[in-house]
């Protein structure tokens, strides 16, 4: 299921101006890797190039490779719909589908695509996916309830419910909590410990003990400054970067010295 | 000013309390104004056989509420609430003034039109009427046809258009195609016409009449309406549910069909109903298009065709014998065309309500 990740000398561009330069790292399959670093400094942005996303701004623009179990993404010939069906996207604000129900929105991923499912096959996809997203208990009953009925926290689980529904190898997650409160965040965490025995997940976060609870690596990106390309400066298991982290910078920025 | 507020409110004891005008002064003010534009207007009135001078009373009534208004306001309450009655005031009479118009149009057209609103009207066109008597069956018939028509050919190349400006459009052809749509919009209707009328005169020859070309002059007004109200509707489409959908696989074409386009229909809709409304009373187009008849024709592509705006006017103009059955009809084509007009804006409130993403908690 889970895949590893190998990131090559890739620069990210939006038309000219280049928001990340020359980012190589690998990502294990079955870990959590969280990108932490001020905003703007292209977490995000590195994070959607992943999997394509990037391209839905107009304009952006990649160079360097990126390869999931060998096979390069940015090859010419790639279908980026294909890309993104085996690497699937939580994003900051939960966006469930509002002409949908809850039940809907986790078949999304099958129906969307005009792919036919038998009525108990989707039963069974909506009830492994709710539970995989550990929401089953609290929806069973009102799954033909609009998907915008749920609180925020309820709605992030349902959005992952919804990513885990098409079998991904790979689950980006672009700070899947700030828009949540503490008890949503930790049940989105508790979550994450659980999905991270299938899935190879990637976290981009702003909540340093996020970073440490969840991740097994983690990767600190910086900025030298306004209209400079965001770095990766360091990549390490987060014990060591959160413990003693090889550059200054990263130590300055988990320390709660850097702006 | 707050020192003066806070001596006022030692009384009752709460700093924060001021002193406030009665809850029924607007009302009362703009009876006395009434009451005061009455004694100003009438003594000065020509004579007893007069009009009463509606327009005058109402001028300098609605300029005395304001003045009274505003001073009593000033007097008691200070400067910033009498500046938010002044404008309270203003706004209230903008409406009123432009309730006037509408509700006039309304009572004239079903006071004058509700003498002929009889089943013949409905049940019998103009054949071989003269004087009393006929109907406008083949000018509602000819209407009904003409401006479905046109929306059939409309909605989908102003749907497709608008979808291809938000979804797909990038550059220089994008903001041309934008241009041109906001062009269109301005166009004077007889243009349309002339438009439609020229075409089908290379085609088919000139002094071609028939319901079609009508049609097609209708959609040339149509079709910018409905881009201009898609745009706007797909636009407001939160661009997370497209990211949403492709993250999860789904390419554009679905994205666009299965997420975008449900998410707006309700508006979509309600921007095709509206533009169905501005096009089945233009009048200029269908003279020259599908001309004028008294007979019934049921078929777009042959012959000429009446419609209700066009049936008011040539009632109006060439009355005969008695002239009050031709202006009678006149009334009652007008009512008939008003009606279905109401009827349109409210199949689209219908159908916003009932298309709208549900979102109860």
């Amino acid at each position: 299921m889970s895949k590893r990740i190998e990131v090559k000398n890739l620069d990210v561009y939006y038309s000219k101006f280049k928001a990340v330069e020359d980012v190589t790292l690998t990502i294990e399959p079955r870990t959590v890797t969280a990108f932490i670093g001020p905003s703007g400094c292209g977490k995000s942005t590195f994070l959607r190039t992943l999997n394509r996303m990037h391209e839905v701004i107009p304009g952006a623009w990649v160079d360097g490779e990126v390869l999931v179990d060998g096979n390069n993404l940015y090859a010419p010939g790639v279908d980026p719909v294909l890309v993104r069906r085996q690497i699937g996207m939580v994003f900051q604000r939960p966006n469930p589908f509002p002409t949908m129900s809850i039940r809907d929105n986790v078949l999304a991923g099958v129906t969307l695509n005009n792919r036919r499912i038998s009525r108990s096959d989707a039963d069974a996809l909506v009830e492994r996916s709710l539970q995989g997203a550990n929401l089953w208990k609290e929806v069973k009953d009102r799954l033909d309830r609009p998907g915008s009925s749920l609180s925020g926290g309820q709605q992030q689980r349902l959005c992952i419910a919804r990513a885990i529904a098409v079998q991904p190898d790979i689950l980006l997650m672009d700070e899947p909590c700030s828009a949540l409160d503490p008890i949503s965040t930790l049940a989105i965490e508790d979550l994450i410990e659980q999905l991270k025995q299938e899935y190879t997940i990637v976290i981009v976060t702003h909540n340093m003990q996020q970073a440490s609870r969840i991740s097994d690596r983690t990767a600190f990106f910086n900025i030298a400054g306004t209209g400079k390309p965001g770095t990766l400066i360091e990549y390490d298991d987060t014990d060591v970067i959160f413990s003693k982290p090889a550059q200054q910078s990263t130590e300055d920025y988990i320390s709660g010295r850097f702006g | 000013m707050s020192t003066l507020h806070a001596a006022r409110a030692g009384t009752t004891g709460n700093a924060l309390t001021a002193s406030r005008l009665p809850k029924g002064t607007p009302w009362a003010t703009a009876l006395a104004a009434a009451i005061l534009a009455c004694l100003i207007v009438l003594p000065s009135a020509n004579g007893p056989d007069d009009d009463v001078p509606f327009a005058a009373l109402i001028v300098v009534a609605g300029l005395l509420h304001l003045i009274l208004l505003t001073t009593l306001s000033g007097i008691v309450e200070g400067r910033r609430r009498a500046v938010d009655r002044l404008m309270t005031a203003l706004v209230t009479l903008a409406f009123l003034i432009a309730m006037v118009p509408l509700i006039s149009v309304t009572i004239t057209t079903v006071g004058a039109g509700l003498a002929r609103f009889d089943a013949e009207f409905f049940t019998s066109s103009m054949r071989n009427v003269t004087g009393e008597g006929g109907g406008a069956l083949h000018a509602i018939v000819g209407t009904v046809l003409m401006t479905l028509t046109a929306a059939v050919v409309s909605v989908p190349i102003g749907l497709l258009t608008a979808i291809y400006l938000v979804e797909y459009g990038r550059g220089a052809l994008a903001r041309g195609i934008t241009f041109i749509v906001d062009v269109m919009t301005g166009i004077p209707s007889i243009v349309a016409g002339l438009f439609a009328y020229a075409l089908f005169a290379l085609l088919l020859g000139p002094g071609v009449r028939s319901g079609f070309i009508g049609a097609i002059a209708l959609s040339v007004l149509m079709i910018p309406v409905i881009v201009r109200s898609s745009e706007e509707m797909l636009r407001l489409v939160p661009n997370e549910l497209r990211e949403a959908s492709y993250a999860l696989g789904v390419p554009q074409w679905l994205t666009v069909l299965k997420v975008v386009l449900p998410t707006s229909i309700a508006g979509i809709t309600t921007g095709i109903m509206l533009s169905i409304a501005r096009v089945i009373g233009e009048t200029a187009p269908l003279l020259v298009t599908a001309g004028f008849t008294a007979s019934m024709n049921y078929n777009l592509f042959d012959g000429r065709m009446n419609s209700l705006p066009l049936f008011v006017y040539r009632s109006y103009m060439d009355q005969g014998v008695p002239f009050e059955a031709y202006l009678d009809r006149a009334w009652a084509a007008a009512l008939t065309l008003i009606i279905i007009v109401m009827a349109l804006n409210l199949c689209a409130r219908l159908i916003a309500k009932f298309f709208a993403p549900k979102t109860q908690r």
